[in-house]
This record gives structure tokens, C-alpha cells and sequence, in this order.
């Protein structure tokens, strides 16, 4: 590792009051007028029924153009985002080429209608059908749909077609229990659970893998589907992942590949050839949309032809005289209204046309190169270990770590690292999901943008603060320092007497009715 | 008002681990343990505790019995503390521990910080019962209960966190374990629950979610208990074991039933309290039944330890299909290896429920998991 | 070969990796992979185009081929509308700090949590509610939380809606009460509208309200763009039963209508889209869930939710999440809906949307909106063969029938967009009961010029 010394930073301080607090009466910040209708239906108020006209001004702030610029451009410099480094592991922080963030703005994007004739979205349509070539190559299934609007949203994707397709086999209500593994994101449990489905978790066994016995002891007649990603979220592969599929379809279950963790196995291995029914991309991480502070997203799903008549409506097909919008033969109906967010399917596409398919296979070697780098460094400080440390060999494209040690002998936990860690300019990592399997985890992703100076960077911030935890823990307790703002407490955030998730709840609870005053 | 702590050492807690003695249960085993060059370190895990919990920023009270049961972790600490004089003298046995308690309970103490094992904590218990909520700094041999902190220092920063209030502190029930220690020497683990304490407890850091936080396995498991009440046929006996978990479904079917003891239901409400395995097989004999058993957090010992009653023949008139475990899926995922155990004694028993089994952790939720018989 | 978009793609700096982790090659550090599942074949992808000029090239050949809103006349609405997008929202939107953004700190991304904060803020002043939960992926899905949330409040399985309701939205809220046969089933029953005023039938509301209710659902402006005048009178009659009064709105309308709170509204939900988000081909679509703030419905909430908060140093504001913990999994026997990426980006565009309205604004343009779709409605009205559906109290979107005119939707919209013009949302399909009735929706954007325009072309294609 390069021998890097963590820049001085410190963010912008603008103590911005909350917009409710700023303008003054008569400030407009855009104006509206008609005096044409006006004249030829007379006052609006006239034209509404009297019960359902609104009696008092809502009380939003009066500002000017200038000043609600200012005010938004100032907050924006109160983020950290990928200004300065975020390894944000299971998310992919990967670059937003912003040539697409420009063509998003023309109005053959922006200001497109999803209800009009194909005829005039042609090369919306075009883009879509090209894009789902890309995904079915690097997947091998036969029909993709977008209209999810993110991985959580895909995975609900799959539990409704799971439940259209025992319908129409008359097996609804006979299965009704998904598998899926401990480590697998908890949206795949918690869409299962909200399609009406129970849901059978394995734990992980020797080999940081849920076993082939478990897997056995859990599907039966009652097993409608496996949900499982692969590698998981520790850098794992399960290797028995072919020998899954075959058992779980064996007992009459579909089985859906969670791809969140694409990035390392891009190229390099396809859900079909495993055997899977079915597999979800996300977009907005592994094909280069923007993560927006969470969506708008997309996540990708797609499936054999067996299961594509039962995909959401409307999908798109070529013919010979042009693109239309279809309705599969047993469509599900839909898990959002229109076709999606085809803005990112568009970014994505505009995406993998700029890599191809050697830059894709390049950005995966690219990244499980880097975590492997990266996880040397990080090995090196004292304080940190490994999820299953006792598994050796090269991990996937992230890597678990612990603070545990760290915790024990300082008493700092991986929470206040992460506060100090943007004292110089790197962005919190990602943790774990919960139950922590490992204490004080932490899950960074290198993935293909990042240089190996950025990488070395931000190991030598890990080495800093963990050296700060032993010398000067009160340091790192009280972090951050070079922020925004001091240290948020949380704690009344659980507290229906503190919380408060609008300024006028705010009021009323903590500066005691200065609302009902102000009305007044 | 401040707050107020009370300490309590058991000196000699921890001094078998060293010298490869289970526990120091007893003045034989406590010579043996000095004879085979055993130090007392109690008091040093309790000092370095004290620290932790003053360098937190606790500005509580410290309220501690003279001598080596409290006022010598202080000093060695060196922390001022108000030191009781007046109780009797040490006995160096569980009687001291117990003394040591009541009198804290006495003094309106808003905490007891004891360092010590499992021994100590059922002495501790058994003086407050759930009155009083209590902490212990582990420095025994055997820690099984769900009373102490993962270190000296976690339990002294812990115990500062619930003196200042602060409000991701909260206390829950929790079991303590008595473990027989006799049977640990000939080689067999055999915990059973004692009874229950009032704990603090803080939640884990929750970054800002990409999915939905689980809840806390207390509220999907009386979730759990409601439904399999709710759910569990007319005519079937139901045989409850013991433990938190299980006195859920107790009480989801409308009794309070017993913590420590084996309950039988029938067509929704409870018949029989605190039975023996003789009831059972009786009962056995009248109605098709189920069993619904819980797992020891910790060790995650299914049959075995604690439910002797149900016994291997009761197990195997019922078959292990007629079993229901129920366990919170965060008891389930801190258990290392992830494997669940019996020992009912009966090696035919136990290779019949070895292998995967379902546990129930929440409506509608089941967690795969290993059952392993004794070698 | 350097690439533009991945720093570490030079022969350098992937051997200086190599050497310090002692890999002989790239290959070998796959070895987790059994041969068996890997992938040899060849990546049948299209070549790359590997220069920014060839991309934006090849990107803006595709996009030409769309007919975009802003060089024809647009009259399509239905769950999506055109309405004015302010210049200062795309930058906002645009900055690469908020599109860059993933989960931070509170510290770390404060100033988007602000951001956040203020959006829930300014639409409860809209909406009336106390409680704004952050956004959802869109008004239908917003509609299938708070049904749920109803059902798992009451422990009812049955939901009440109108029978007009927008087909997007229903199938939406039909895949989130889940088929019949599944565990979770709540039955969506409609309720009729009145023929006339296009009002929700009372007798049938009361006829079809009963202890198995657990909400009534009702929109304003509704889908056929009629204000229901009583709807504080259909949620007395929902609270008599037990029932949540769930209400949909479109914000954009509430600076001239009723806030839902005033009317007796338990759970509001509606778009965000309107409040400054591009069509975007329906990717501009959002929802959100409001009520007051009492326990028993913040306990409920699906969303992530963000309250202001002290910090370490007096007088300070911070955000942080609230009820993160929270999940409806355990505390009820009901499965739990879920949390994930949402459309929290467009959330701080809409921000700064109603930031810059303001109260003036949102009268001016709810007064602007209500009267040019009046007007609109006015001069089709004129046309003979035309009728108006429900021509009295509708906010932005009408009716408009082509019976009488003796053509289909499908033929005059056929016909208008040959010169350029995009006609309203063809009914006949869903609402054969309306016969070849069209949705027009007229908003701020149109001139009087673009309504003469469109009664021109209509009274040339019905002559």
C-alpha cells in the first residue's frame, strides 16, 4: 500500500434555517397568470364547489427566485456524496457519466408522455428493447421487464409472478413459502412477506454458506420459490449454487437471482447457465444510473419464456413496423403505474454502449482486483478483522469487516468511526444489514471508478481513526468536527412526544404551539 | 436527583476458569482453585468496569460494602464511593453476595453493578428478584445469563448510559442461567433457567436503512405466541415448555402459567401448571398432543436442559413432527456455530430429532436450523 | 488502455495491485467460482462506442425518434400531467452532490436531509397533516400502503373505492391487495359514481360500507377530474363504521382546494409529480402517505421517515430517521410492506418547487389551472357532437364525449395527432359505461391560443 497521509477537509457551514423560516410576506419565486380564461369563465373560486375551497393560505415560506436557488445550492453543499470518496458497499458506487444527465434533460426524455401513441415514443422504445438484448446476454433470460422502480420493487416483481404462476398451475395457496438465506438483502423476506408468502430463512454453516442439508430441510411440497443473491454481501460465493437450483426446482419451486452483487461477476457467470427461472439487475448501481440519495431507480427483472406471459403490462416488442406495447397473455397486471423509469433504463443503456462488453468484463476484474487490494490494507490496522476470518483466499468484490476488536479495546463502535471517517472528506460505509451476523461491521465496495490512490486514501482515513480510537477516544466520540452540523442525537426520533417529521409538528411539540400563534 | 449504583464483587469469580475448574462453587473447590496458584481477578474486571463507567461521564452515586465485595474495586479504580460498614462479616460464600444485595435493594439503588458468573448472578437475582435492574461485569467461569456486559468495559460504559437516562437504553427481562457444576466437571453442560432479571440493554447502531430494519425478537415473538395459541387444534394438548419465550404463548393463552416449569394447554387455556414428566405421560395417554419448545440462548439447547420433564419418552410419543420450536431470530443468529443441541439422555431420542429442523421466529417466518445430538 | 469511467483500467495500476496483494494474475483471484459455472462464451453485446461524441451521437439519434410534449400539444394527463418545470428545480436536481448521494451520516448528508425534511414539511402545510412520511415510488403504490396500513389497523380485510378510479392506479392497488386465494387478500370493492355529477353514489357507498371495511378511498380531484363536494360527508359515514377515510390527492390543486385534514381525511396520499418533476415517460412519477400525527398511524408507516433533531451543539437542527426500528413485520400478524430506494431525488426538486410557490403561487396556479380548464371545457363544449361528461366543479382534467359526433376516441385522436396534437386519455376501453369519452387535461402550460387551436382541429375532425 502507498503510504498516504488523509487530507484536512471540512465542509461547508452555512447554518441554513429550515426553509419555513426564511422569506418575507409579498416575496414571490414565480408567478402565474391567465387573464384571458379569466375573462371567459370568470374567478376560479366561482368554479369550485363551495364546501371544498381552502379557507387559509397554506403556511409555506414567500421567497424569492434567487434566494429558493440559494437556499437549495447551499443545502447541496451540505452533502458530502461521491464529491469526496464513498465505498458504499452493496450499492456500487460507480460514475453517473453525465452525458446521460444531459440528455435527460431534453425533451425527448423529459417532457415525453407515457400514454401516448407508440408511434410517437418510438425511440423510447427503441432504447428499451436494444437495453433488453444487453441483460438478456449477460443473463441469458429471455424477456426483461423495467417497471420496478428499484431492487426491493423487482423482488416484489418476483413474488407476484411467482403468485400469477402458481395461479394459473392451480397451485396458489398450496405453495405458499419462499427460501431465502440470512445474508440475503431483507427485501427479498420482506416482499415475500407483503405478497402473502411465509418465509423460510437458512443461516449461514461452515463455508460462510447456508448447507445443501439445510437448504433440503427447508423446500418440500409448500416451497413456491428460492430468493438468493450470490456472492453475498461478505465477499462469499456459494459454490453449491447450481446444485440449489436443481433441488429447489426438483421440489416444484421457481428460483430468483437476486444480482445485487453483480459488479464482481459481470461476464463471468449467467443466472440461466446456473439454472435460475428468474434474476434482477439494479440499474442504478451496477449499470451506472445515479443513486439520487435513494432513486429514482430501477431494477431490471427478467425471466425465461416460460414465466414471461405473466410479466407486469405493458412490454415492449419489436415488429416489423416498429415497436409496440403489449400485454403478456397472463400479465400480472402491474407493481407501478406506466412502464417504469425508463430516464435510468435510458442511462443504463448509454452506459453499457459506453463500456461494451470487454469494458463490462473489465469493470468486474477491475473491481474484485481492487477489494482484494484494499482488503490488505485494511487487514493491516489494528482494530479491524474479517467476516469469517478463518475462510482464506480472494473474496468477491467486497469484503466484510469488523470492528469488533476495535470495540472492545476502545470502546468505539463502527458508528463513530464512520462519523470521523467524513472528518476528512470519505463518506460513511456501508454496515451490514441487520441481524449482525459479525459485531461493529462495516462493508466496503472499491468497485471499477475508484483509483488506487482513492483506494489507498481511504484505508489511511480507517488506519487514522482507529489510531485516533486507542490515543484519543473522546476525538472520535465526539466526531464529527469538520461537518455541516455537530452530532445529531437521534434518540427522541423514536419518542412520539420529541419526534417530528414536518415543522409544524415541530412547533407544536417543542416550541410550544408557535404555530397555533403564528396562525393567529 | 442523582442516581445511585451499588457494587458488588465476588472475589473469587473466575478463579477455577484458569486452572481448568468449572466455577468455584463450594469452599473445596475454591481451596483447590488458591492450591493450583488461582489470583482472585474480579476485583481488577470490576476496577477496570468502574472506569469505563466514570470516563462515560456517569456522575452517579457509588454505593459499595466494605472490603473485598466492593470497596477494593473502588479503590483500585480510584473512585469515591459511600461505603457500607455494617454488614455482617464475609463469609466467602454465596451468602456474602446475597447479604450484599438485599442490603443495596435497601438503600434504593437504582442499579446493581455486580462482577462475577453465573453463581453470582443467580445470587444477585435471588435477593431483588425483578425489583431492581442489575448489570454484571463478567469475570466468572461460567456466563450463560444474559446479564452481563460482552466486557468489563462495555458493561461499565452500559451501566453510565442507563444511570444518564439516555433514552437508547432500555431494560428487558432477561434469564439467568444456573448451571449445575458438578455435571460441568464430570463434562456435561447442563444449564437450566434460575429465574429473571431486569437488565439495561441497548440497541444496536441502525444505520440509515436500504431496507427495513427487523424489529426486536421480543415483539415478533409474542406475535408468534398469539398466532400458535390462536392456531393450535381444540382437541390437541399443547405441552409448553419453559422460559421467556415459551411464558409468551402462557400468557397469549390467557394464563400467567409458570416460568421455570412445564405447562399443558387444551382447547386454548392452560389445564396443568409446573408438571412432572409422570403427569405428562398420563396426560399422554388421554389426548393426541404437540410439544412447543423453546432454545436456551447462548448454548441453544432445545431438550435437555432446564425441561427435563419432557423427557425422551415423552418426545418420543409425540414424534418429531409433533414438535414446534420458537426462538427470536436474533437469539438464533448470535448462536456460533448456528446449531441447536439435545441431550434428553436417550440416544435413540436424540438421533431421532438430530438433523434440520424449522424454528419459528416470527408469523409466518421460520428459520432452518441444526440439531445436534451429544457425540 | 485508460477509460474515462474507471481509473484503475491502466496495465499500471492493475500490476502495482497485484504485486502488493502477491496475485500472479487477475484470473486467479476468481477462484471462488467453480469452473462449471462460469460463463465462456462470448458477450454478444452491441461494440462500444467509446468516445463521449459517438455516444451522444448514437443516444440522440434514438431520442429524435420521439415525438416529445413540447413540440406538439399535449392534452394527456391520467396519473401523469405537464405542468411548468422551474428552471432552478433542474439545477437543483442536478447537483452532483444530491445526485451522488447514497447513505451517509445525518452529518454527512445533512443538507439533503434538510432537504427532505422541508419537502414533508411544506406538503403537510398542503396537505393539513402533521405526519409526512418520505416518498414512495408512486401515487398507486402510496395507495397500496395506506391500504394496507388501514387493514392492519382494523384487522379488516375489504377496501372501498371509487369505481372511476384510474385504472393505473387501481391495478396497482389490486397487486398490493394481493389476489384472491393469497394470505394476505383484501378485497377491492367499487363504488359507483353518480351519473350526473360524477360524485361518489352515496346509496352505494352505504349499501357496500360495513364491519368489514377497512378503509374508504376517495380522491379529489377524482379521476375524471370531479371535486367530490362530500367528501366530509363520506368520511363521516367511513368513521361511523370503523373504516379509515383514506383521501388522493394531486397537491398542485390544494392552494385553491381544501387541504384533506380540514374534511376529515385519516391517511392522505397522492403524486409528487406535479410538484416539479418531468413526465420523464411516467418516470417522473412519486407518491406520498400523510396523516396526523398520532402514534397509532406513525407506527404503521412503510417509509422511511426523518425528523428534525437536536445535535451536540445548543440551538442546532439536525435530521435523522425516525421509527427506522419500526416495522409492521412482528408487531402484527400481518406481513410487513417494504423499504427501499424510492424517489427521494425527485423528492428535493419538489422541495424547491413548493419552496418557490409559496402560498401565492399555489392559489395563482390552482386559480390559473381551474380556470383554463374551465375555459377549455367551454369553447369543446361549443363543438357539435361534443359533450362535456360532468361539466361543473372539476379541477384540471374533463370528460369529453364523442357520441354524439359519431367517431372514436381512437379515430379523433388518430386524426389530431396527424397535425400535431395529442388528445386526451381514451376511456371506452376501461369505462364503457362513458361511451367514446376522451380525458382531457388543461393545465398552466396551455394558452387560450393552444385551446382555440385544439377546438379548431376538433370541429374540422367531427364536421
Amino acid at each position: 500500500m502507498s503510504d498516504v497521509t488523509p487530507r484536512e477537509y471540512h465542509q461547508a457551514r452555512w447554518n441554513e434555517p429550515v426553509v419555513m423560516e426564511l422569506g418575507a410576506p409579498g416575496r414571490r419565486g414565480i408567478t402565474f397568470a391567465a387573464p384571458d380564461s379569466a375573462a371567459a369563465v370568470g374567478p376560479a373560486a366561482d368554479l369550485l364547489p363551495p364546501a371544498m375551497r381552502r379557507k387559509s393560505a397554506p403556511v409555506l415560506p414567500e421567497m424569492t427566485e434567487h434566494d429558493t436557488l440559494r437556499h437549495y445550492v447551499r443545502l447541496s453543499q451540505q452533502v458530502l456524496g461521491m464529491v469526496g470518496i464513498s465505498l458504499f458497499g452493496t450499492c456500487t458506487m460507480k460514475y453517473n457519466p453525465r452525458v446521460n444527465e444531459a440528455l435527460g434533460l431534453r425533451p425527448q426524455m423529459a417532457e415525453i408522455h407515457p400514454l401516448q401513441d407508440p408511434s410517437t415514443l418510438q425511440g423510447l422504445l427503441e432504447i428499451v428493447w436494444n437495453f433488453e438484448q444487453i441483460l438478456k446476454a449477460l443473463s441469458g433470460m429471455d424477456r426483461f421487464t423495467f417497471q420496478a422502480a428499484g431492487g426491493a420493487d423487482a423482488a416484489y416483481t418476483h413474488v407476484c409472478v411467482t403468485r400469477g404462476w402458481l395461479e394459473a398451475t392451480g397451485q396458489l395457496g398450496q405453495r405458499d413459502e419462499i427460501v431465502t438465506s440470512i445474508q440475503a438483502h431483507p427485501c427479498n423476506p420482506a416482499t415475500a412477506a407483503a405478497g402473502g408468502f411465509k418465509v423460510i430463512t437458512l443461516p449461514l454453516e461452515e463455508g460462510g454458506y447456508p448447507s445443501v442439508e439445510a437448504l433440503k430441510a427447508a423446500i418440500g411440497p409448500r416451497t413456491a420459490a428460492l430468493m438468493i443473491n450470490n456472492p453475498d454481501d461478505m465477499g462469499i460465493y456459494n459454490p453449491h449454487m447450481k446444485e440449489w437450483v436443481r433441488l429447489v426446482k426438483e421440489a416444484g419451486g421457481l428460483a430468483f437471482y437476486d444480482h445485487a452483487n453483480f459488479n464482481g461477476v459481470m461476464g463471468k457467470i449467467r443466472a440461466r447457465d446456473l439454472g435460475f427461472d428468474a434474476c434482477m439487475f439494479m440499474l442504478h448501481k451496477t449499470f451506472g444510473g445515479p443513486k439520487g440519495g435513494g432513486g429514482p431507480a430501477t431494477g431490471a427483472y427478467g425471466c425465461t419464456e416460460e414465466l414471461a406471459r405473466f410479466l407486469p403490462k405493458p412490454m415492449v416488442n419489436r415488429t416489423a413496423s416498429g415497436f409496440t406495447l403489449d400485454v403478456p397473455e397472463n400479465s400480472v397486471g402491474k407493481v407501478r403505474e406506466f412502464m417504469g423509469n425508463l430516464h435510468i433504463v435510458m442511462r443504463a443503456y448509454a452506459w453499457a454502449r459506453g463500456m461494451g462488453a470487454e469494458g463490462i468484463n473489465e469493470a468486474s476484474d477491475i473491481s474484485v482486483l481492487a477489494n482484494n487490494y484494499m482488503e490488505k490494507g485494511l487487514l493491516a490496522i489494528r482494530g479491524v478483522t474479517k467476516s469469517h476470518p478463518d475462510i482464506g483466499g480472494p473474496r468477491m468484490e467486497m469484503t466484510r469487516y469488523s470492528l469488533g476488536t476495535l470495540k472492545e479495546e476502545t470502546g468505539i463502535g463502527v458508528g463513530e468511526v464512520a462519523n470521523r471517517m467524513t472528518d476528512y472528506g470519505v463518506d460513511a460505509p456501508w454496515l451490514a444489514h441487520e441481524p449482525w451476523l459479525f459485531p461493529e461491521p462495516f462493508t466496503p465496495e472499491a468497485g471499477e471508478l475508484w483509483s488506487k490512490e482513492d483506494i489507498d486514501t481511504w484505508v489511511a482515513v480507517v488506519r487514522k481513526v482507529c489510531e485516533e480510537a486507542y490515543a484519543n477516544p473522546d476525538l472520535v466520540k465526539s466526531a464529527p468536527h469538520n461537518a455541516a452540523i455537530a452530532k445529531v442525537q437521534g434518540e427522541g426520533c423514536e419518542d412520539p412526544a420529541r419526534w417530528a417529521t414536518t415543522w409544524r409538528a415541530y412547533l407544536r411539540k417543542h416550541r410550544g404551539g408557535a404555530a397555533q400563534q403564528a396562525a393567529e | 436527583m442523582r442516581r445511585r449504583v451499588g457494587i458488588i464483587v465476588n472475589p473469587i469469580a473466575g478463579m477455577g476458569g484458569r486452572v481448568g475448574l468449572k466455577g468455584t462453587d463450594g469452599a473445596e473447590i475454591q481451596r483447590r482453585a488458591r492450591e493450583l496458584g488461582a489470583v482472585p481477578q474480579a476485583g481488577a474486571r470490576c476496577a477496570l468496569a468502574l472506569r469505563a463507567m466514570a470516563e462515560e461521564g456517569g456522575a452517579a452515586e457509588l454505593v459499595a460494602p466494605a472490603g473485598e465485595i466492593g470497596e477494593a474495586a473502588l479503590a483500585e479504580a480510584r473512585l469515591e464511593a459511600r461505603i457500607l460498614r455494617d454488614l455482617p462479616p464475609p463469609t466467602g460464600s454465596a451468602a456474602d453476595t446475597r447479604a450484599a444485595a438485599e442490603r443495596l435493594r435497601a438503600e434504593g439503588v437504582d442499579l446493581i453493578l455486580f462482577a462475577g458468573g453465573d453463581g453470582t448472578a443467580r445470587d444477585v437475582a435471588g435477593a431483588v428478584g425483578t425489583a431492581l435492574p442489575l448489570l454484571g461485569v463478567p469475570t466468572g467461569v461460567k456466563m450463560h445469563s444474559a446479564v452481563f456486559g460482552t466486557s468489563p468495559r462495555a458493561a461499565g460504559r452500559l451501566a453510565a448510559r442507563f444511570l444518564e437516562g439516555a433514552p437508547s437504553v432500555r431494560l428487558r427481562e432477561a434469564e439467568v442461567m444456573d448451571l449445575d457444576e458438578a455435571a460441568l466437571r464430570e463434562g456435561r453442560v447442563a444449564a437450566r433457567l434460575f429465574g429473571l432479571a431486569r437488565v439495561p440493554h441497548e440497541r444496536g447502531f441502525l444505520q440509515a436503512c436500504k431496507a427495513g430494519a427487523r424489529a426486536d425478537d421480543e415483539a415478533a415473538l409474542d406475535a408468534l405466541a398469539r398466532r400458535i395459541a390462536r392456531e393450535w387444534p381444540s382437541d390437541r394438548l399443547m405441552i409448553l415448555g419453559c422460559g421467556t419465550t415459551l411464558r409468551r404463548v402462557k400468557r397469549a393463552l390467557g394464563g400467567e402459567g409458570t416460568l421455570l416449569g412445564v405447562d399443558v394447554a387444551l382447547g386454548g387455556r392452560l389445564i396443568a401448571t409446573d408438571v412432572t414428566e409422570a403427569q405428562l405421560l398420563r396426560l399422554l395417554g388421554a389426548a393426541p398432543a404437540g410439544i412447543v419448545a423453546g432454545a436456551t440462548g447462548g448454548q441453544g439447547f432445545l431438550f435437555g436442559r432446564g425441561n427435563q420433564q419432557i423427557s425422551a419418552e415423552v418426545i418420543r410419543r409425540v414424534g418429531r413432527d409433533g414438535i414446534t420450536v420458537m426462538a427470536g431470530q436474533n437469539k438464533l443468529a448470535a448462536l456460533d456455530p448456528p446449531v441447536l443441541h439435545v441431550d434428553t439422555g436417550d440416544a435413540e431420542v436424540d438421533a431421532m430429532l438430530a438433523g434440520y429442523m424449522q424454528v419459528h421466529t416470527a408469523p409466518g417466518q421460520r428459520m432452518v436450523m441444526r440439531v445436534a445430538a451429544p457425540d | 488502455m485508460g477509460h474515462p469511467w474507471m481509473a484503475n483500467a491502466t496495465p499500471e495500476a492493475k500490476a502495482a495491485m497485484l504485486r502488493a496483494i502477491g496475485a500472479p494474475d487477475i484470473e486467479s483471484l476468481f477462484a471462488q467460482i467453480p469452473a462449471e459455472h462460469r460463463f465462456r462464451g462470448k458477450l454478444d453485446l452491441p461494440p462500444a462506442l467509446a468516445s463521449e461524441v459517438a455516444l451522444k451521437r448514437h443516444m440522440l439519434g434514438l431520442l429524435q425518434k420521439n415525438a416529445d410534449c413540447e413540440q406538439n400539444l399535449s392534452f394527456l394527463g391520467a396519473g401523469i400531467w405537464q405542468h411548468h418545470v422551474p428552471a432552478i428545480v433542474d439545477e437543483v436536481v442536478g447537483r452532483t452532490e444530491f445526485l451522488t448521494s447514497v447513505w451517509g451520516t445525518p452529518m454527512s448528508d445533512h443538507g439533503r436531509n434538510q432537504a427532505w425534511f422541508e419537502f414533508c414539511s411544506m406538503l403537510g402545510e398542503l396537505v393539513g397533516m402533521e405526519f409526512v412520511g418520505l416518498p414512495v415510488y408512486s401515487w398507486g403504490c402510496a395507495i397500496g400502503n395506506a391500504v394496507r396500513m388501514a387493514s392492519r389497523l382494523n384487522g379488516r380485510r375489504e377496501v372501498l373505492v371509487p369505481a372511476g378510479m384510474d385504472p393505473e392506479r387501481l391495478d396497482v392497488l389490486r397487486q398490493y391487495c394481493e389476489p384472491k386465494g393469497s394470505h394476505g387478500h383484501i378485497a377491492v370493492v367499487p363504488v359507483a359514481w353518480e351519473k350526473a355529477s360524477g360524485f361518489l353514489d352515496l346509496d352505494d357507498l352505504k349499501a357496500k360500507l360495513s364491519d368489514k371495511t377497512a378503509g374508504v378511498y376517495i380522491e379529489n380531484p377524482g379521476s375524471f377530474g370531479v371535486i367530490e363536494a362530500r367528501a366530509a360527508e363520506i368520511g363521516k359515514l367511513a368513521r361511523a363504521r370503523g373504516a379509515e377515510f383514506i383521501v388522493g390527492v394531486d397537491p398542485i390543486s390544494l392552494g385553491v382546494l381544501a387541504p384533506p385534514g380540514d374534511y376529515g381525511a385519516d391517511i392522505v396520499v397522492g403524486t409528487i409529480q406535479t410538484l416539479g418533476a418531468h413526465m420523464m415517460a411516467g418516470g417522473g412519477a412519486g407518491g406520498f402517505l400523510a396523516s396526523r400525527d398520532e402514534e397509532r398511524y406513525a407506527r404503521e408507516y412503510p417509509t422511511l421517515n426523518i425528523s428534525i433533531a437536536p445535535t451536540d451543539k445548543p440551538g442546532e437542527h439536525g435530521f435523522a430517521l425516525s421509527l427506522a426500528h419500526q416495522s409492521s413485520y412482528g408487531m402484527r400478524e400481518e406481513g410487513k410492506d417494504w423499504t427501499g430506494n424510492s424517489v427521494y431525488l425527485t423528492t428535493i426538486g419538489c422541495a424547491a418547487y413548493m419552496a418557490l410557490l409559496g402560498p401565492q403561487g399555489f392559489r395563482e396556479v390552482g386559480e390559473v389551472i381551474v380556470q383554463r380548464s374551465h375555459h377549455a371545457a367551454k369553447t369543446l363544449a361549443g363543438i357539435k357532437g361534443l359533450r362535456i361528461g360532468f361539466p361543473c366543479g372539476f379541477f384540471k382534467e374533463f370528460v369529453v364525449n364523442f357520441d354524439g359526433a359519431g367517431k372514436t376516441v381512437a379515430q379523433v385522436n388518430d386524426a389530431l395527432r396527424a397535425q400535431g396534437i395529442f388528445g386526451g386519455r381514451d376511456l371506452s376501453a376501461d369505462f364503457p359505461a362513458l361511451g367514446q369519452s376522451a380525458l382531457y387535461a388543461v393545465t398552466e402550460v396551455h394558452t387560450a391560443e393552444d385551446i382555440a387551436r385544439l377546438a379548431a382541429a376538433l370541429q374540422e375532425i367531427v364536421a
